[in-house]
């Protein structure tokens, strides 16, 4: 049926107008922005004012030992705490997680165990009744998984082969398309929802009914999230009227979601094309003016970089920090060829400038080769500047996701609205490979954990051995890691489930079951090793074997190599086919990541000397990165091995993080642009000396 | 034939325009104070390695140097002209971008054979990269332990010859920051043609860490690195030297 709303005024109908649809709507009606970033407007005097209290608040919690203030008593939900602010009459944005900014939520549903220990490991105890009711009368996610966790998981689990399972913590990576609150309504929303329930079949098996309770549960979400909007004073059943109501629609959603899950990820999709052509609508009305509108942005911008959550220290020692991953993916082509970026793209980015450098929300810029000129050379400028651009290809992933995607925590793309992913955290490759070598034994531990596999024995390795054993002991891995996986999902859904964001989906959603990587160059450079050069194995009075001897040099990962970088490819793909063997929770679809930006510390950690000449305990490369100093070739070399890794195995995502001094990517703050579109004859830009030019024509007037 | 080569780098961001390979030849007469790649120095050492083969390395990842192209370094590229000359033949037949980094030292007008080998070079080379490291000739031979009569006169070979060139002067405090000797340097650019870019790099310690590695006595030690700002200012009197003598 189609529709009209006030809030639709202008709009170009599409299909959107008679299913909810929100790329129809976009690509029905964005402008595309070729030119350059002039237009843009700094912050307002009450965007500094509100900053300064931030940063004055960031301050007190940085004294106060990282934590500010944590809720003991109440519950969060999407409907818990009554209005919060910084300062009403100044925020033109509003709503925080709890009454108050920096008051960390209390959430339950994924475990009362670490919401416990969250609170009390920085001073805080949680209200003993809370604690009693989630023991004893209602059942926790964590509890439900180790109701059923077999010992052999048990056993992966503690001897981290398998390590940062969502078991005990919400699994995130979910992106609700929170666009549809702005452009629907909620009452549309949940007309649709119904429609939906009305719809689902009617012999009650499993699934049904199962469809069914979620529906149910999507539509009370829905419902909560009018309410909570209502008690900041806005009524959102109705689609949204002007730019200032889009944005504050779209946060009420993602709000709602972070009042409702601590995900390890909970990013916010792909949002400025989108509020541009609300932006464009004003500004051809003459209801706002760029400085208004800048000053929205900006103020949403700070809301996002102020989402918290009650977190443990291992929880931030497993991914360096306290991140939230409010990743937001901006530009990118359209199907239809068109570029999508937007004067909505330079505002988003331009906040780093209004309000400084951050790291949330993570910003992200779908780059393509395709992008416009100007665009790129603003990207650069605010990347040499904040230091706070992440980039990811989007020529690549088009390919596979289309054009209305999104970056969901660092890498993982997903279409918004119609897929979401389970989460599922890594396996240790580089273990395996130990495990490989010594039957099933821990290298550390000395325990048995995978079955009594025979072990190699000899003095020194063989690769053809090696590749065998290694080969069935990774079909043994992946068979515990899917099958935990799919026991941590399944009860995810059922004592944790993402209401809200799954609210914000279409009925039938596509299941990404993922699965992660980790030690990926280690293993790489190990098989090489004992390919090309030669491995001593040190054994241990029991025969374990725990330290290696290389004699002679080998090739390494990382230096553009096909030797051993044909080796990391297959060991990707021999993996992936394992994966792809075992059944999934709920006909996810397995894929695979090899991104451990932040944990291939602690991986390396857990892990003993490998056949590479690390030593015990030693760091892993991060993601796909060759290992620490092995790449002696520079960057390109570098990515070119990392490029040959099979994206179709690992369509969640390859990481290849590298750093470089600013000196060192060109010349002075004019030439990474002018790296872009450099001059060959150097007439703009490349050298130092800009100025050469000038002085010079000056001279010949 | 094969070079003589200490090492490659496939990400070269500052050696030149855009996103080069760049390849560090093994060996240079040139021994100044400053240098950061001492371990070049040593000729008949290092690597071998073919014109091909540097060519198939580069080809192997084009789609990265689309506005780059190949510098060669080092070390001083242009003693091994034959090998240069083979180098670049064949990067021009492939359609990439040359640029040779050189100091100039081993140019000798007075040495026919030489010139034509260069000037067949020359064909080949789309950039020139000339570092002058001192424009006073004591002076030079006390920083560098070299005359720079043949580097100038290389200098102007370039400019004569119409071959677009960057010149590059390294700011080192106390040695090469004399504004007399900027403006001098000026000057004597001023009077060029074919220069593209001056390029003014301020003087780093980055460097030093070689030296301990092959137990060679730093000679600049003790001395700071020049801020950046100090940079631009020496730019701006080698700029404003350019002025003046430059031809109506």
């Amino acid at each position: 049926m189609n529709r009209t709303y006030e809030g639709w005024r202008g709009f170009e109908s599409g299909t959107w107008t008679s299913e909810i649809n929100v790329r129809s709507f976009i690509r029905h009606n964005y402008h595309p922005y070729d030119g350059d970033d002039s237009f843009l407007e700094g912050p307002t005097q009450d965007t500094l004012d509100l900053w300064a209290q931030v940063m004055d608040l960031t301050k007190k919690e940085r004294e106060a030992g990282g934590v500010l203030d944590m809720d003991t008593k109440v519950v969060t939900t999407i409907t818990s705490h009554g209005p919060g602010y910084l300062n009403k009459d100044k925020e033109k944005i509003v709503g925080f997680q709890t009454d108050k900014p920096f008051k960390r939520a209390l959430h339950v549903y994924g475990g009362i165990r670490m919401a416990e220990k969250a609170c009390s490991e920085n001073g805080y105890q949680v209200d003993p009744q809370i604690s009693e009711f989630f023991t004893v009368h209602r059942k926790t996610h964590n509890a439900g998984v180790f109701d059923v966790y077999t010992p052999e998981m048990r056993a992966c689990r503690s001897s981290h082969i398998i390590t940062g399972l969502p078991d005990a913590y919400g699994r995130g990576r979910i992106i609700g398309d929170y666009r549809r609150v702005a452009l629907y309504g909620i009452d549309r929303l949940i007309e649709d929802k119904k429609e939906q329930k009305e719809t689902t079949r009617t012999a009650m098996y499993s699934q049904v009914i199962r469809q069914r309770e979620e529906l149910a549960e999507q539509i009370r979400a829905l419902e909560q999230l009018k309410e909570m909007a209502l008690s900041y004073g806005y009524d959102i059943s109705q689609p949204a009227k002007d730019t200032k109501e889009a944005i504050q629609w779209l946060y009420f959603g993602y709000l709602g979601a972070v009042k409702e899950q601590n995900g390890a990820a909970m990013s916010l999709g792909r949002t400025s094309t989108f509020l541009d052509i609300y932006a464009e609508r004003d500004l051809a009305e003459g209801k706002y003016t760029e400085k208004e509108i800048q000053e929205f942005i900006d103020h949403f911008i700070m809301k996002l970089r102020l989402v918290k959550f009650a977190r443990t220290p291992e929880y931030n020692a497993l991914f360096s920090g306290d991140p939230q991953w409010v990743t937001e993916s901006i530009g990118g082509v359209a199907i239809d060829g068109r570029h999508m970026v937007t004067k909505m793209s330079y505002r988003y980015l331009h906040t780093l400038q209004n309000l400084g450098a951050a790291p949330e929300p993570n910003l992200t810029v779908l780059w393509s080769t395709k992008l416009p000129e100007n665009f790129k050379r603003f990207c650069a400028k605010t990347s040499i500047e904040t230091s706070s651009v992440q980039y990811e290809n989007d020529d690549l992933m088009r390919f596979t996701h289309g054009d209305d995607y999104a970056i969901a925590c660092c890498v993982s793309s997903m279409r918004v609205g119609k897929e979401m992913q389970f989460f599922g955290a890594r396996a240790n490759l580089a273990k395996c490979l130990l495990y490989a070598i010594n039957g099933g034994r821990d290298e550390i531990t000395g325990k048995q954990v995978a079955p009594e596999y025979s072990p190699i024995t000899s003095e020194y390795l063989d690769y053809d051995e090696v590749m065998h054993k290694y080969d069935q002991m990774m079909r043994w891995l992946a068979e515990v890691y899917v099958n935990t996986l799919n026991v941590i999902h399944y009860m995810h859904d059922k004592y944790c489930y993402e209401k809200l964001q799954m609210a914000l989906h279409d009925k039938n959603v596509t299941r990404w079951f993922a699965t992660g990587i980790a030690g990926l160059s280690v293993v790489a450079d190990s098989l090489s090793a004992i390919k090309y050069a030669k491995v001593k194995v040190i054994r241990d009075e029991t025969g374990l074997a725990t330290d290696y001897e290389v004699e002679g040099d080998f090739p390494k990962y990382g230096n553009d190599d096909d030797r051993v970088d044909s080796i990391a490819r297959d060991i990707v793909h021999r993996f992936m086919e394992h994966i792809r063997k075992n059944h999934t929770y709920r006909g996810g679809i397995p894929t695979t990541s090899i991104l451990t930006i932040t944990s291939n510390v602690v991986y390396g950690k857990n892990t003993g000397s490998t056949p590479d000449g690390r030593k015990k305990g030693e760091p892993f490369a991060p993601g796909a990165n060759p290992m620490h100093k092995r790449d002696t070739h520079g960057a390109v070399a570098s990515l070119a091995s990392v490029s040959k890794l099979p994206f179709i195995d690992a369509q969640d995502g390859i990481s290849n993080t590298f750093s470089i001094i600013p000196g060192a990517l060109g010349k002075d703050d004019q030439i990474f642009a002018g790296d872009i579109e450099v001059d060959i004859d150097c007439g703009n830009g490349a050298c130092s000396s800009p100025t050469l030019f000038e002085g010079l024509e000056d001279n010949a007037k | 034939m094969e070079g003589y080569i200490h090492s490659t780098e496939s990400f070269g961001t500052v050696d030149g325009p855009g996103v080069r390979y760049v390849v560090f030849t093994q060996g240079c007469p040139m021994r100044c104070k400053y240098c950061h790649n001492p371990d070049t120095w040593e000729t008949g050492k290092g690597t071998k390695m073919s014109a091909e083969q540097i060519i198939k390395e580069y080809n192997k990842n084009r789609e990265f140097y689309t506005k780059g192209g190949i510098t060669v370094t080092g070390g001083e590229p242009l003693m091994q002209i034959d090998f240069l000359l083979e180098l670049f033949r064949l990067a021009k037949k492939n359609n990439i971008h040359t640029c040779i980094d050189t100091s100039g030292i081993t140019y000798n007008p007075d040495n026919a054979e030489y010139t034509k080998r260069l000037s067949e070079l020359m064909k080949y080379t789309d950039l020139v990269m000339l570092d002058i490291k001192h424009i006073d000739p004591e002076h030079h031979r006390e920083l560098t332990k070299q005359d720079n009569k043949g580097i100038l006169a290389f200098a102007r070979y370039l400019s004569e010859h119409n071959i677009p060139f960057w010149v590059r002067h390294v700011v080192v405090p106390g040695i090469t920051d004399n504004p007399k000797y900027l403006r001098e340097l000026g000057h004597f650019l001023g009077t060029l043609h074919g220069l593209k870019a001056l390029d003014v790099l301020p003087y780093h310690t980055m460097g030093v860490s070689k030296y301990k590695e092959l137990g060679i006595p730093y000679p600049l030690e003790g001395v700071e690195a020049l801020p950046r700002s100090e940079a631009v200012k020496a730019k701006q009197i080698i700029l404003e030297a350019m002025k003046e003598t430059k031809p109506a």
